[in-house]
């Protein structure tokens, strides 16, 4: 019986395991790392042990620092969550050595499928369906082909590869991210298959050598192979295509002896031909949509297992209407999905029925690893939160998660929420007809939800209101704001916006009604020109009257139709929120200090990282498009080359140092 | 038309000319202005201002109904700079290069007495071509105060600070040289005493005005200028920056609560025809906080109202005329009230609408003159600040009995309803008809009612068009014509002002012949 638990993991999975821990009266252990020091995971545990450092490979991968920290706080036993060390043959040895009960599949278990190439292998033989590989990259005749690391999960390292030329750089490349996410760079080839879906059945088998399976989900909505809205059912799977898939699924488990909660992950064709692709030995993010449709809480049976219970049903639960779960991503989908960082200044959504464990009735579930106040780093996962709506039907889960998401209000951070909200409702989503070439077919799926000129200019003047009524109310005068005696200019501020800067003009008339607007765009070479107060064009312009402005909500009267803002400002960022969409505006000084210019040819991050290699030294003459270093951040390998022909005048950096968005790394003359 | 109708076309009016002062030198000079990659006056004063605050124009119609363009060439006005309440002075370069005419040191004159009675720091905006030479006559005499008003002002401990935009030269460079605080801007500003033709014309030197006068050369080697301003946008940024280490007092704005009665109706209450009587009150309790007023001698005296309020939180004493008529009751009441506000150190407003002292010989064998006195000598000698609006009349010594012009209110304001003169157009017209009767009986004349008629009607329109808010404006006679419904406001960033001096009550009067 496990008295005492420790979540090798942080964020939301930590957060997840926890609850159930609550739930069951298990006390908790965390571990963290010197940035995860105040988060919620690490504040809710019972007891929390720090392990110094950030970098992963110093932490959450330390092995013998987290059995040490199990020893220490008189854990019993270890959950490795999923990621870091959840497929680790040789921790979950370690653990079991040490005397503690390990939370998943044995350690030879784990060992087997963690070599995806062992896997296929095995399960060849075995008569489940696999797809052509190559393990020599050099003996791979046929394209397109997809290259994988050979261990670890996730997606890390994988590439479409579509002729030979390419194939090399794309094998060093993800060699060097699989080692640096999993600590081992084995990579392989595999047959790529075109508009595949991917399509995964939950299996749960205890240690007495019963295996059920909790039906199929679905994860074919990915970017850069990674899952982001994951289903159950699979609008693909028929009864009998279920019966099929499910049966494969146990093959497979039973095959390799598996015990505890797995995921078995087939690839299911156009014409209807499924796949084993690797079996992940651990419970899945995406597990919180067969939670919603069950109804069991997968944590407890997990736990249940491990202790050695017996399973207490021999088949599925009946299915109970449908599950989407939506990832939110700390990232920017139209820029290459970089990673965003920062601190997250609020974080609200609306109408959660529950969080981290299974719901009583349809509604949404949120399991979160941040909350307002969380600072996300450049160490870890770009995921903020799990969203999961759960109703009788699919079209009603995607509407209502839809609804969810374009109503959260999560300031501070780049994040794939609009990309989220514009697939859930998009009709290629809603006709169910989904696979993993989604977002390369659709893109205006990257368009922001707040797109129409008019919906944005309303968002910018609701901004310049209550920046008026919150300078109004912190002068603390009952004069009113922007008062003039003698109409001459209007007010006007300046506000860098996602479409580059715009001036927001407003001049209000004795009565405090608004008697003039505008928003216009402004050329960035003439800032200086902009916030004059001089009249712009504002023919197209919608008349609106100012029902109220306070400095959180503005309601404005368009046309005859309200419409509320929300209106949160941290420093000089305004973050709008309302049922149009979503914006960031960012006020520019009235007064920009006169700065030094970057140099011509200068190379600056792209976003905040460690530098990873540095391929150049002064002096060197690089072509365009060689590659000049890599920044390593979210656990990604980000490329920086050069922009033309030149020379290298300056490194600014070295290996391992972090920079910021915008730090000069080189100059190419 | 209604009375709202009459006085929304009146508003309508005064936009109107505020527009023209807006618009400064026209189109052309402005365009041409703003292509040499200047800000205009205007929008230099916007980007110094605190953002949101308000901004007091003053005199905004001077000049008005003269020769010259209306505004005189220069904005004057009270506004926030980083928190501290200043008094701003900007040249309008685009009218005749912001050169000054006689309109414009009344203006500049008016500015600086505010100043230095209500302790503002000065902020000048400085870009003029120095005097109008064709009225140099009516300048260059009178126009030295202007230098002399700014170093009284330093003496008095109350900052200057000059922001030099453009040329500043000849008198016009001791603007930046009677300054506290000079900034000037890089290839812009100029100031010499003798530029290029006048020093070759003088000692035969060969010069250019960067060497004479530029920024550059006045920042690292006459030492004139302090600050040195890379543009404009960085002269008004380090403008801010001197004000905020001044170590100023801070506005300190009181908390209120707005009237309960509507503001707007403020339009509806005076009669467009004067004659006929309106109750105060009405206005009373639509700019003062709460709309609470306590009536101070309701009974007494009833055709001027008297009591006591507070305006966005700060106390005040009102005395407003009810029926015009001011009589002995009524002298002796405001004579009483004052006395009081002087006890409690409690600011005055008066709200004119007065066709002056009752005569007849009933009030005069009354003593309407004692009284009358007494009031006026109430007023005179009274040291709490004053405030005056004229929002109907104010003819006759009923204008000095409350608080006009000449007897030095911290502000005075007009509504576009006022008339202001020694007595009503037609009052006048009739009495200088009865004299030109009387004259021509003594001298056994036959009297021309034809010529009479026609006289009348001459000097009831003379009477009548100088008897105007604008015409007054125009002289400065008053701080600026207002929109009613900005009364509430005006006075209250007047009192923010007032508060920001000390002031005490008067210990004593003239003699009060009793």
């Amino acid at each position: 019986m496990i008295r005492r638990l420790l979540v090798a993991n942080r964020g939301e999975v930590a957060r997840r395991i926890f609850a159930t821990c609550r739930a069951v009266g298990i006390e908790t252990v965390a571990v963290h790392s010197t940035a995860d020091t105040d988060a919620p995971f690490a504040r809710e545990a019972d007891y929390a042990v720090q392990l110094p450092g950030n970098a992963p490979s110093a932490t959450y991968l330390r092995g013998d620092l987290i059995i040490a920290a199990a020893r220490k706080t008189g854990a019993d036993a270890i959950h490795p969550g999923y990621g870091f060390l959840a497929e680790n043959a040789e921790f979950a040895a370690a653990v079991t050595e040490a005397g503690l009960t390990w939370v998943g599949p044995p350690a030879n278990v784990i060992s087997v499928m963690a070599s995806k190439i062992d896997a296929k292998t095995l399960l060849a033989e075995a008569d489940v369906p696999v797809l052509p590989s190559w393990t020599d990259v050099s003996t791979v005749d046929e394209f397109p082909v997809l290259v994988k690391a050979a261990v670890g999960g996730g997606g890390r390292g994988m590439r479409i590869v579509h002729n030979a030329e390419s194939l090399g750089e794309a094998v060093s490349s993800a060699r060097r991210e699989a080692f640096s996410a999993y600590g081992d760079n084995t990579v392989f080839c595999e047959r790529y298959v075109d508009k595949a879906r991917h399509i995964e059945v939950q299996i749960i088998a205890d240690q007495h050598g019963n295996t059920v399976t909790f039906g199929e989900r679905e994860c074919s909505i990915q970017r850069r192979h990674q899952k982001f809205i994951e289903e159950t059912p699979s609008p693909a799977v028929t009864p009998e295509l279920r019966e099929n898939l499910c049966s494969a699924a146990v093959a497979v488990a039973q095959a390799v002896g598996y015990s505890g909660i797995g995921t078995v992950e087939f690839l299911l064709t156009p014409e209807g031909e499924f796949f084993f692709l690797e079996m992940n030995t651990r419970l899945q993010a995406e597990h919180t949509v067969t939670e919603c449709v069950t109804g069991i809480d997968l944590v407890r049976l997990q736990l249940f297992l491990a202790e050695g219970g017996r399973l207490p049903f021999v088949s599925a639960p009946p299915m109970r209407g449908h599950a989407i779960e939506a990832r939110l991503c700390a990232e920017d989908p139209a820029s290459n999905w970089l990673p965003a960082t920062g601190k997250l200044s609020r974080f609200e959504v609306p109408n959660v029925a529950g969080n981290f464990r299974p719901l009583m009735q349809p509604g949404v579930r949120l399991d979160s690893g941040v909350e307002a106040g969380s600072v996300v780093g450049v160490h870890y996962d770009s995921m903020l939160a799990k969203v999961v709506a759960w109703a009788p039907t699919r079209y009603e889960a995607a509407r209502m998660l839809a609804a969810t998401l374009a109503r959260t209000k999560v300031h501070g951070l780049l994040t794939n929420r609009d990309l989220l909200v514009r697939v859930l409702r998009h009709p290629a989503f809603l006709s169910g007809q989904i696979d993993a070439g989604l977002l390369d077919r659709q893109p205006e799926v990257f368009a922001p939800l707040l797109s129409s000129v008019e919906a944005v200019r309303l968002s910018c003047l609701a901004a310049a209101l209550a920046g008026a009524a919150a300078r109004h109310a912190n002068a603390g005068t009952s004069l009113p704001s922007g008062w003039r005696n003698v109409a001459s200019t209007a007010q006007t501020i300046v506000y860098d916006g996602p479409a580059g800067p715009v001036e927001v003009g407003y001049r209000l008339d004795a009565s405090g009604a608004l008697a003039q607007w505008w928003v216009r765009a402004v050329d960035p070479e003439e800032l200086d020109l902009a916030g004059l107060g001089q009249v712009g064009v504002i023919d197209d312009h919608p008349p609106v009257a100012v029902v109220s402005a306070a400095p959180h909500e503005v309601v404005l009267d368009v046309a005859g139709v309200r419409l509320t803002v929300d209106v949160h400002r941290v420093g000089d960022v305004s973050y709008l929120d309302s049922v149009e969409g979503s914006v960031a505006l960012h006020e520019l000084p009235r007064f920009p200090l006169p700065s030094a210019e970057l140099e011509e040819g200068s190379l600056t991050a792209p976003l905040p990282g460690a530098v990873g290699r540095v391929l150049v030294a002064p002096g060197q003459r690089v072509g365009a498009g060689e590659l000049l270093l890599t920044l390593e951040a979210m656990k990604l390998e980000h490329p920086v080359h050069a922009p033309a022909d030149g020379v290298v005048s300056v490194v600014k950096v070295r290996p391992g140092a972090l920079v910021d968005t915008g730090a000069l790394l080189a100059i190419i003359q | 038309m209604s009375d709202r109708a009459v006085m929304l076309a009146k508003l309508t009016e005064l936009e109107q000319e505020h527009a023209k002062a807006v618009a400064g030198g026209g189109p052309k000079y402005t365009d041409r202005h703003r292509k040499r990659g200047k800000l205009l006056a205007r929008e230099r004063i916007e980007l110094l201002l605190d953002e949101g605050s308000p901004f007091l124009e003053l005199s905004p119609l001077a000049a008005w109904g003269t020769d010259y363009p209306v505004g005189a060439s220069v904005v004057t006005g009270i506004g926030h700079v980083e928190g501290v309440e200043c008094l701003i002075v900007a040249n309008d370069p685009t009218v005749r290069g912001g050169a000054s005419n006689p309109w414009t040191l009344k203006k500049i004159f008016r500015a600086n007495d505010i100043a230095l009675e209500n302790r503002l720091p000065v902020i000048s905006l400085v870009e003029s071509g120095g005097a109008d030479l064709p009225s140099q006559k009516e300048i260059f005499i009178p126009g030295g105060r202007v230098f002399r008003d700014l170093t009284r002002l330093s003496k008095a401990g109350i900052p200057t600070i000059a922001l030099v935009f453009g040329n500043s030269t000849a008198g016009g460079a001791y603007i930046p040289g009677m300054s506290d605080h000079v900034v000037m801007i890089k290839e812009q500003s100029k100031v010499f005493l003798g530029g290029p033709p006048l020093v070759k014309m003088a000692t035969g030197e060969e010069s250019d005005e960067e060497s004479l006068g530029g920024a550059e050369m006045h920042a690292r080697t006459s030492g004139l200028a302090d600050y040195f301003a890379v543009d404009e946008h960085d002269a008004i940024r380090i403008g801010r920056r001197v004000v905020k280490r001044l170590n100023w007092r801070q506005h300190r704005p009181r908390a209120s609560a707005p009237p309960k009665l509507n503001e707007e109706d403020l339009l509806d209450i005076v009669p467009s025809d004067l004659r006929i009587p309106f109750d105060p009150r009405e206005v009373i309790k639509r700019i003062v906080d709460g709309s609470e007023f306590d009536e101070f001698k309701p009974l007494y005296g009833d055709s001027l109202v008297t009591g006591w309020a507070s305006l966005h939180g700060y106390p005040i004493g009102v005395l407003a005329n009810a029926r015009g008529v001011l009589f002995s009751e009524e002298s002796q009441k405001a004579a009483q009230f004052i006395q009081l506000a002087n006890q409690t150190n409690i600011p005055l407003l008066f709200l004119h609408n007065t066709t002056g002292y009752m005569v007849g010989a009933q009030y005069e064998q009354g003593g309407i003159i004692k009284h009358g006195s007494a009031m006026i000598n109430a007023v005179s000698n009274s040291t709490v600040p004053h405030l005056s609006v004229l929002i109907g009349a104010s003819y006759g010594a009923g204008h000095y009995g409350m608080c006009g012009r000449a007897y030095d209110p911290r502000f005075l304001f007009a509504w576009p309803s006022a008339k202001s003169a020694v007595m009503g157009p037609a009052q006048l017209a009739g009495v200088l008809e009865i004299v030109a009767r009387q004259a021509a009986a003594s001298a056994g004349r036959e009297f021309d009612e034809d010529s009479a008629i026609a006289m009348r009607m001459m000097v009831e329109q003379q009477i009548e068009s100088e008897s105007l808010p604008m015409f007054l404006s125009g002289r400065l006679y008053d701080d600026g014509i207002i929109d009613p419904r900005d009364t509430r406001t005006v006075l209250g960033i007047c009192l923010d002002v007032i508060h920001g001096t000390e002031f005490r009550g008067a210990q004593g009067y003239g003699v009060f012949r009793l």
